[in-house]
């Protein structure tokens, strides 16, 4: 099996590693004859082994217990678990390595909804992936841009589409450069199945842009004016970044639905997505009873880790929302100022031209020139306050909001398991009695029954806890991510924000000279 | 409130520059000046050791004196120091001392301090401005000598001129718009010709003028506060971030209460160009429009003459051919043809100082701006730099 493996296409500098290391070509081996051998396999037995091993890769080779799990794992097949990807290393520097170095996708995905056929041997390229120790940096080949929105129908069915382009080295993709035409709905659409698949795992899905409909409406009824057009882009800069934060998560970039997004032309209609839908009516009733839920839930904190993280998330959000609030004023002011510098130099303009000592009528118009040019300084750096900054904030405040709906899915998760052993304990108790009572005729089968009950339970007990334990380990890892992330994210963003006030400064000095 | 602020010497005025020529024996200064309650009171000194206190109202006093004396009809007054106003800032003192209980201390103690500087500032250019009123007064070589200049500078007591009430103020609105009509009517007057064409030249120009320059005036107010609101907003994100940074362990805490800093320092030197912005432009601005509009004054004062000159004529044709009453007809005739040629030469003297005076003015502010402005651009650019600096350092 190992032998048949040709090298990566990406992998120019790569091939080397995977002789020096056993430990992967063995586990490579281990893992797809796992997987041959599982019988309750969920996959529909039609796809090909291929497939279902182009869905594992190098699994961590400290992870001892890790073959056990799969045979669980496809034992229950109604749950979907993802292994723990390796440890990954911050990218601290900002040069990207070059395209070279192959994507590590780490996690074992059994979607539930049927996998759509993927061109095999691509798949099977992919998964001789890097090993962890060869994880140097986790630099996802994949650029995504969302660009030229366009108006499509008219009335109140028009809506926008954007073209998503994607450029790409990475084998699982067909080609290194295509793209595709969506609309929101598409959007909304991915991120709601994303959403069912891994959120309630404990994964940490980045929040779709928020639906605006006033926004929209004026877009479909043909508004063309600047508030409109500013709508449509502040959209498309938000879908843009929606989609690199998606990307940049290595578990959700091996899911087909994503897959599916960036690739293929025609996509069928997220109908659900709609807010006036039954299925939007429903999300909202579920919301409700979640937050009822979350009151009722008392759990047992047993790691300060988590408690620890949850105040600080807490603490952040509410911080952020303030910071948030602050920058929202002074773009607004900013604005301000611009249209009053506007209106100034147009009235020194004006005082120049009535001037009639012709060297200060020369030197007000120069200063109505400087002005105006400075007005439009101004409203550059209005724009670049609000994209950088602004957004990046209230981006994070969502994704946050999503962090805590997954510390919440753990509670959830732990209830079940509470639940689980509750129900196993009364099960048992109804045993005891039944041995303690003495029915000749009933017992044998009564016995079989409370058996067979309590062995599922028992089952039930040690999949919860095992959910759990899951879950927990998934969560840590996600929130360390998430804040290399963040770290990551608003060092960037500070520093592309500083540049460009000490850009606009540079060209305040140079006009006024 | 009780603030003193000592005007002296470097309470010369920033937003006109006045040539004190001629004669230097006579040269005023507001020494010292005290807020209370609701009035400001001025401690007027002058070289001949004379020192009064006077508030505003004496100075309006002064002003309407000279305005309603006839002999100073051919002269631009110098425009009244307007009222010192200090309402806004009290009330967004008051404002800030109700509390909000969102706002950190450090955050209050900023604002605060923010508009007590504002407060002081306003404090700060109403002396200059009647400062400014008094020494122009001064320098002119024929306002200087008016007895009731003397009696402002040198009686000891109470002035005891109360300031206008509502019924006089109401008069001056009637009359303003009796002078605007009278204006109109004479300009419309058939056969009134404008015989000298650097008047009717002057008075197309001042027209212009004086509308546009009013204009730009609330512009520039307008730009300049937008750009104090600015400097303010950057109180509240400073202090965000700051509370943010201490909350991080990682390695954002620094990069946080590194920004924190840089926007405070921001902050300061926005306030300060707005500041700037503010003395160098707006209130010169809003000083040559009160001085086009003492010009406009005199030109329909001149007009008016120029409109009785005319009648006196036609009176005293009317009754050279009636043959009655010749005399007087003449001898009035005489009279307004004598006080408009008086009214021409001095105007025209008048209107080329204020001329000079504008340009040079104007000169001397839209530089000194300039210069300012580039100085806190490239201020800020290094520090703006130097952040940059150190949180690309950092790993």
């Amino acid at each position: 099996m190992a032998a048949e493996r040709e090298p990566p296409p990406l992998g120019d500098g790569k091939p080397t590693d995977f002789e020096d290391l056993e430990d992967g070509e063995d586990l490579f081996t281990s893992t797809v004859s796992t997987l041959e051998s599982s019988p309750s396999s969920p996959e529909p037995a039609s796809l090909p082994a291929e497939d279902i091993s182009a869905n594992s890769n190098g699994p961590k080779p400290t992870e001892v217990g890790l073959d056990d799990d799969r045979e669980d794992l496809f034992a229950e097949a109604t749950e979907e678990v993802s292994l723990d990807s390796p440890e990954r290393e911050p990218i601290l520097s900002s040069e990207p390595s070059p395209a070279v170095t192959p994507v590590t996708p780490t996690t074992l995905i059994a979607p539930r909804i049927e996998s759509k056929s993927m061109s095999a041997p691509v798949i099977f390229d992919r998964s001789r992936e890097e090993i962890e120790e060869e994880a140097n940096g986790d630099i996802f080949d994949i650029e995504i841009g969302v660009s030229d929105p366009e108006k499509v129908g008219d009335g109140m069915n028009a809506y926008m589409a954007y073209r998503v382009t994607t450029k790409t080295s990475l084998s699982m993709f067909s080609k290194s450069e295509f793209s595709v035409k969506r609309r929101f709905s598409d959007f909304l659409g991915l991120h709601s199945k994303l959403a069912s698949k891994y959120l309630h795992v404990g994964y940490i899905v980045p929040p779709a842009p928020e639906k605006s409909i006033v926004g929209m409406t004026k877009v479909k009824v043909g508004k063309e004016d600047s508030s409109s057009t500013e709508f449509v882009e502040k959209r498309r800069a938000a879908l843009e970044r929606y989609l690199q934060r998606t990307v940049k998560h290595p578990t959700l970039l091996q899911d087909p639905d994503l897959r599916q997004f960036l690739e293929s032309s025609e996509l069928p209609r997220a109908v659900n997505t709609q807010a006036l839908s039954g299925a939007g009516i429903l999300r909202m009733v579920n919301k409700a009873a979640d937050a009822v839920n979350k009151m009722t839930i008392k759990m047992n904190e047993s790691d300060a880790w988590f408690e620890e993280k949850q105040q600080q998330f807490e603490n952040l959000d509410q911080q952020l929302r303030k910071l948030h609030a602050s920058v929202e004023a002074l773009v607004c002011h900013r604005k301000e100022l611009s249209a009053n510098t506007a209106a100034f130099a147009k009235s020194a303009a004006m005082l120049g031209n009535s001037e009639d000592h012709t060297a200060l009528s020369r030197a007000l118009s120069q200063l109505a020139e400087v002005e105006e040019k400075i007005d439009q300084l101004h409203q550059e750096q209005a724009f670049a306050d609000f994209y950088m900054f602004s957004e990046l904030l209230s981006d994070y405040i969502r994704l946050i909001a999503a962090v805590k709906g997954v510390f919440d899915h753990r509670m959830k998760c732990w209830q079940k398991w509470e639940d689980a052993q509750i129900t196993l304990l009364k099960k048992r108790e109804a045993e005891a009695k039944m041995m303690v009572a003495n029915k000749p005729d009933k017992i044998q089968q009564a016995k079989n029954e409370i058996r067979e009950e309590i062995e599922e339970w028992e089952a039930k007990v040690q999949q919860g806890e095992r959910d759990f334990e899951q879950i927990s380990k998934t969560i840590r890892k996600e929130v360390g991510r998430f804040e290399k992330e963040r770290v990551k994210d608003f060092k960037t963003v500070i520093i592309k924000y500083l540049e460009s006030l000490v850009q606009t400064q540079q060209q305040v000095s140079h006009f006024c000279l | 409130m009780e603030t003193h602020a000592e005007a002296g010497k470097e309470g010369k005025p920033s937003c006109a520059s006045v040539d004190l020529q001629g004669d230097s024996s006579l040269q005023v200064e507001i020494s010292d000046a005290v807020s209370e309650r609701d009035k400001v009171k001025f401690t007027v000194q002058t070289k001949t050791e004379f020192s009064v206190v006077r508030q505003h109202e004496e100075f309006i006093w002064l002003h309407d004196a000279y305005v309603e004396n006839e002999e100073y009809a051919g002269l631009i007054i110098p425009p009244a120091p307007p009222r010192p106003d200090f309402e806004a800032s009290r009330e967004k003192l008051q404002k800030l001392g109700e509390g909000d209980s969102s706002v950190t201390r450090e955050e209050f103690a900023k604002m605060k301090q923010e508009l007590e500087a504002e407060y002081l500032a306003i404090f700060k250019k109403t002396v200059a401005m009647h400062e400014v009123f008094l020494q122009r007064l001064a320098a002119h070589p024929t306002l200087r000598r008016d007895h009731n200049f003397f009696v402002f500078l040198e009686y000891g007591q109470d002035l005891s001129v109360r300031g206008k009430n509502r019924k006089e103020l109401l008069g001056g609105f009637l009359r303003n718009i009796v002078k605007s009509a009278d204006e109109a009517l004479i300009t419309g007057m058939s056969g009134l010709k404008e015989v000298d064409d650097f008047f009717e030249h002057e008075r197309t120009f001042l027209l212009e003028y004086h509308t546009r320059i009013r204009d730009a005036c609330l512009r520039a107010d307008r730009v300049m506060r937008a750009h104090k609101c600015l400097a303010d907003d950057y109180i509240p994100i400073s202090a965000a971030l700051s509370s943010l940074g201490t909350q991080e362990v990682n390695q954002l805490r620094t990069s946080f209460l590194k920004l924190a800093e840089l926007f405070e320092r921001l902050r300061k030197l926005e306030g300060r160009v707005a500041s700037d912005q503010d003395l160098k432009l707006s209130d010169m601005l809003r000083y040559y429009m009160r001085d086009s509009q003492a010009a406009k004054d005199l030109l329909y004062r001149r007009l008016r003459a120029l409109a009785d000159y005319e009648n006196a004529n036609k009176a005293l044709d009317k009754a050279r051919t009636r043959n009655r009453e010749v005399r007087p007809a003449e001898s009035h005739q005489q009279l307004c043809c004598q006080r408009f040629e008086r009214l021409s030469d001095s105007a025209k003297q008048e209107l080329m100082d204020f001329k000079s005076r504008r340009v040079s003015s104007f000169r001397k502010n839209l530089i000194e701006l300039a210069e300012l402005e580039l100085k806190h651009a490239k201020a800020s650019t290094l520090i703006l730099r130097n952040t940059l600096v150190a949180l690309k350092g950092e790993p």
